[in-house]
């Protein structure tokens, strides 16, 4: 049993790196007043090119920052398309995610054919810090980029969005943007920076998957972890060390339902009951806050200066 | 904040030159080609051969020519689904889950009723498809209407829902014994739509999805309630001073929306597949909403917008067959296409101006 318990949380840590990294991403875009629901697509994107280039040159990182680059051009897209020309918020990012989603099947295809094993790479090692402490060791046998996202990633990503003047730009121009605009910010281009921030993390998230996790890219590789992370935003009130429970409590269902299902237990209820559970949660969340859901302000509202 | 130079500024013009209009989907369509030309050339292709097998060789031949039309059929009911919803002012993301709520009920009521004669069963199963669709959109919108939680996010986040429910019958419970794949045991004869050409896939679901079309056009345009509707999708606060009933009028566009979006699950069950799969929908659910937005939510927009991603739908299987270029050429031209339409939409209204 401890043996189990143990197991689970290094699991839950693993699985709940990508959708964190995703989710502090989608934070930063909503905050600054956009709803990037490019989020499934730049993912995607992310993921394979972060596979593919590992794969052509050898080398994890450039892999990963090549994705990560990937994610702050899909970042800018969707910013030129909802801050400079304004366009409806929830079509420019399901334009984005379908755009993202056909760019990286083709350039799939195109490179691997249609074979149906999927190519695979030497991802990642994880690190074993404390390789003669056994409970220890299962659960901080993690990769690198795990530990970068949670001791790194989370409370910088806190620090800038509330303790410098950056994070209070980008906070007021999702709050107010025309006091912001008044008191000499420049909301578009806080906007800009706040979704190209997003856009990255996002496309981590993907390679994350492709170049630790998996080890490979596969069309279902982010099969709705991208819509994850939007719950996940909402759910932690759009900050990201409460981004980063709900990450935690969706990695733990969901490596538990893993884990129920490979031990092959009968379970009275379906396993796909667990998988659901963080979505109704999110949902059964927003409705106790009700009008009171703290959502940015500006949200879905484009800027325009009279 | 000073600047002394001299700014080029984008003006707001009410009253764009006649002569534009007409000109936009073109100019979209040649940006998209310029934009997706590259990809075409990576893939060892010409460009305007692709374009060529991608828009044009698909009209040249019946059975293409039909096939564009079968393409069309689910978007045609997507389409409109979230047209009806959007006009309103409500966004409802979740046509994609409420297809597969009306295909699950399309996919039982064809086995249970197979015994009956199709015509009973064939108008039970219409309904039930869009009972079951409304039912799974009264959820969101009834939270909406009554406590104001935001739609786009839970109607989105019940489309993963949906995903698992699906999952969990075709896992489980509805899991064909006789089959290697997750799909629900084959409807029944009766369920079964009839062709509308003999020897081909277009089914009756087509008529549907024009019918469904003209229901979306009347409404609009010619009742009161479409009337009502797109006041409130324009303004709620003077929706309301006008002395509508803004909760009422959202929860109806919500309902019917999403059970014309469950009737588009019943096309693809008892039209095209026969059974329940997971892969039912290519994401037409999503694809409905661009089209919607492309179709100025309007319904002969939304007509021509649902046969234009028809017709590349089927091209892409077309350049893939024959030029090897990879079928997701497809998608790709229609994100590309709505991402510069939509930012020529908006291009039309401005004008250019030194400040």
């Amino acid at each position: 049993m401890e043996i189990f318990i143990v197991n689970l949380i290094g699991a839950t840590l693993r699985v709940a790196t990508p959708i964190l990294l995703a989710a502090i991403g989608e934070t930063y875009s909503e905050r600054a007043g956009v709803l990037n629901l490019g989020i499934e697509g730049t993912m995607l994107f992310g993921a394979f090119i972060g596979f593919f280039v590992a794969d052509q040159s050898s080398s994890l990182w450039l892999g990963f920052v090549v994705a990560i680059l990937s994610g702050v051009i899909f970042g800018l897209l969707m910013a030129l398309m909802t801050v400079t020309l304004g366009v409806n918020q929830h079509v420019s990012g399901l334009g984005i995610t379908m755009l993202c989603t056909g760019l990286a099947l083709f350039a799939f295809r195109l490179n691997y054919g249609g074979r149906s094993v999927p190519p695979s790479i030497e991802s990642f090692k994880q690190l074993a810090p404390f390789k003669n402490i056994p409970w220890l060791n299962t659960i901080t046998e993690q990769y690198l980029l795990t530990y970068i996202t949670f001791l790194v990633i989370v409370p910088l990503a806190w620090w800038l969005l509330y303790r410098t003047s950056f994070g209070l730009k980008i906070r007021s121009v999702g709050e107010n943007p025309e006091a912001a605009d008044a008191a000499g910010v420049n909301v578009y281009a806080v906007r800009y920076a706040a979704l190209a921030i997003g856009g990255g993390l996002m496309a981590a998230g993907g390679a994350f998957l492709a170049l630790a996790q998996v080890g490979s890219f596969t069309h279902a590789i982010i099969s709705g972890r991208g819509w994850v992370a939007i719950a996940i935003v909402i759910f932690g009130n759009w900050n990201p060390v409460r981004a980063m429970w709900g990450a935690l409590i969706f990695g733990g269902t969901s490596a538990l339902q893993l884990r129920l299902q490979t031990m092959g237990l009968q379970l009275p209820i379906p396993y796909e009951t667990f998988l659901a559970l963080p979505y109704i949660v999110t949902i059964i969340a927003l409705v106790l806050a009700g009008r009171n859901a703290s959502y940015p302000a500006a949200l879905l509202k484009p800027y325009r200066r009279e | 904040m000073e600047n002394s130079r001299p700014k080029l500024r984008f003006v707001k013009t009410d009253n764009p030159p006649v002569w534009v209009r007409p000109l936009l989907p073109v100019l979209a369509l040649v940006v998209t080609f310029i934009l997706t030309s590259g990809l075409i050339i990576w893939a060892k292709a010409n460009p305007f051969e692709a374009y060529y097998q991608l828009l044009i060789s698909p009209l040249m031949t019946r059975v293409n020519a039909i096939e564009v039309l079968v393409s069309a059929t689910p978007l045609l009911l997507t389409g409109a689904a979230v047209t009806f919803a959007f006009a309103a002012g409500y966004y409802n993301i979740g046509a994609e889950g409420q297809l597969f709520a009306g295909a699950i009920a399309a996919a039982g009521l064809g086995v249970a009723m197979k015994d009956i004669p199709a015509i009973i069963t064939i108008p039970s199963i219409i309904i039930a498809g869009f009972a079951a669709g409304m039912a799974w959109a009264w959820v969101p919108a009834i939270l909406k209407v009554k406590l104001q939680v935001d739609e786009v996010v839970t109607t989105l986040l019940l489309n993963s829902v949906m995903g698992f429910i699906v999952s969990a019958l075709l896992n489980g419970p509805w899991r064909d014994p006789n089959s290697g794949w997750p799909q629900s045991p084959e409807i029944g004869a009766s369920a079964i739509f009839f062709k509308l050409i003999p020897r081909s896939r277009l089914s009756f679901g087509f008529l549907i999805g024009l019918i469904a079309i003209a229901v979306l056009w009347f409404l609009l345009t010619r009742t009161s309630f479409g009337l009502k509707m797109r006041a409130v999708g324009l303004g709620k606060p003077a929706a309301h001073f006008a002395g509508i009933n803004v909760g009422r009028t959202t929860l109806i566009a919500a309902l019917v929306s999403g059970g014309i979006a469950g009737v588009a699950g019943v096309a693809l069950v008892c039209g095209i597949q026969y059974h329940l799969i997971s892969d039912l929908s290519a994401g037409y659910g999503y694809t409905g909403i661009i089209i919607a937005t492309l179709g100025s939510l309007n319904a002969v927009g939304v007509f021509i917008a649902s046969l234009f991603f028809g017709l590349v739908d089927a091209g892409a299987q077309t350049v893939s067959r024959v030029l090897g270029v990879p079928v997701y050429l497809g998608e790709i031209t229609q994100a590309a296409m709505l991402l510069v339409a939509l930012g020529m939409f908006l291009l039309q209204r401005y004008r250019v101006r030194r400040m």
